[in-house]
């Protein structure tokens, strides 16, 4: 194996010679390592998420004679909210295919779409949660509202701290380059990214969708 | 069994395939699942014409299909030799998650129907 032909930043960084994983020639690369564990968070970080549906799923149905899922939620908006962050998680990718070219301009375009699209998303439901609190709606009307903010708003500030992360990334990658600890950190946010757009899958399903049924 | 190249027992998940094109070709391939799973499941739950009390459970298994979806082309979580770790972190997630959630809901849905709610406190209570 040749070493630094292309992109030895991404995946293993070992000569042919030395470790297969087995255990007896020592750990794997930090390239392994680091996003295995980034994975292991991300999981724990479902596990919570779980949690958290699970509650929403029990009180659901506790409105105390204030207003229910039908009559809050907005189809058409979830619709766009969805749409911008499966494209942001799409562009994210696209991101990381050019930065593991090692192409400053592009990785920087997608990122910064990334970003505009996860905005686009964090806007509409901000705007979503200032509307209801404004009706009275808000997370102390009902069991059922306690838990629906709670859930959403929580995935809601794992989006928040993901556009920072972002943020970081770009600054990190336009002074630092491709440096193989940036990029691990980058594929950590892709993770990350992606994880998010498949926790709103459960959510635009079970609350919005389900939740509005006739 | 033929030997396995060692460079490749082992991958991080989310790391992309090795040429551009295969790599680009699995992001848009995920995306057009993505966005007709998306459509599909917008569309079963405003129709009327599908059978009502079997739309709630078809909306889960489009959201678990979908799910599957970003894992596979997004995250790049296959079945491969290279993916063991993450796929076996991932079961371990999913049998957590599935107990959680499938625990609960079953476990609170039974103690409210073995409680005797107080009329004028049913509003408290979980109504179905």
């Amino acid at each position: 194996m040749t070493a630094g032909t292309e992109a030895p930043t991404l995946g293993l960084t070992h000569q042919a010679s030395e470790d297969t994983g087995l255990g007896h020639r020592g750990p794997q690369s930090k390239s392994i390592v680091v996003p295995y564990g980034f994975w292991l968070f991300v999981l724990s970080d479902m596990v919570l998420f779980s949690a958290l549906f699970a509650s929403y799923a029990s009180l659901v149905h506790a409105t105390d004679g204030g207003p229910t899922t039908s009559q809050l939620f907005d189809r058409k908006l979830v619709a766009v909210e969805t749409m911008a962050l499966l494209i942001s998680s799409f562009v994210c990718g696209l991101a990381m295919i050019t930065a593991k070219r090692k192409n400053m301009v592009w990785t920087q375009v997608w990122l910064v779409m990334t970003g505009l699209l996860g905005l686009v998303f964090l806007g509409i439901e901000l705007h979503e949660f200032s509307t209801m609190i404004a009706e009275g709606a808000g997370p102390q009307r009902s069991a059922f509202l306690s838990s629906f903010f709670t859930l959403v708003g929580c995935h809601g500030a794992h989006v928040t701290a993901g556009l920072l992360w972002l943020g970081t990334m770009m600054a990190q990658i336009w002074n630092k380059g491709f440096q193989e600890h940036i990029m691990r950190r980058l594929l950590c946010f892709s993770v990350f990214w992606h994880a998010l757009d498949i926790i709103w899958v459960a959510i635009f399903t079970i609350v919005y969708l389900i939740g509005t049924l006739p | 069994m033929t030997e396995l190249d060692p460079e490749k027992l082992n991958v991080a998940p989310g790391v992309p395939h090795d040429s551009m094109l295969s790599e680009t070709v699995s992001y848009v391939v995920g995306l057009g699942l993505a966005l007709v799973l998306t459509g599909v499941s917008f569309w079963v739950a405003s129709t009327g014409t599908l059978w009502g009390p079997g739309v709630a459970t078809g909306l889960v298994v489009l959201a678990i299909a979908q799910m599957g979806v970003h894992l596979v082309f997004f995250l790049h979580i296959t079945s491969g030799p290279d993916n063991t770790n993450n796929v076996l972190a991932l079961a371990f997630g999913v049998l957590i998650v599935l107990l959680v959630m499938i625990g609960t809901i079953f476990i609170m849905a039974h103690m409210n129907s073995n409680m005797m709610p107080d009329p004028t406190q049913m509003n408290l209570q979980m109504q179905h």
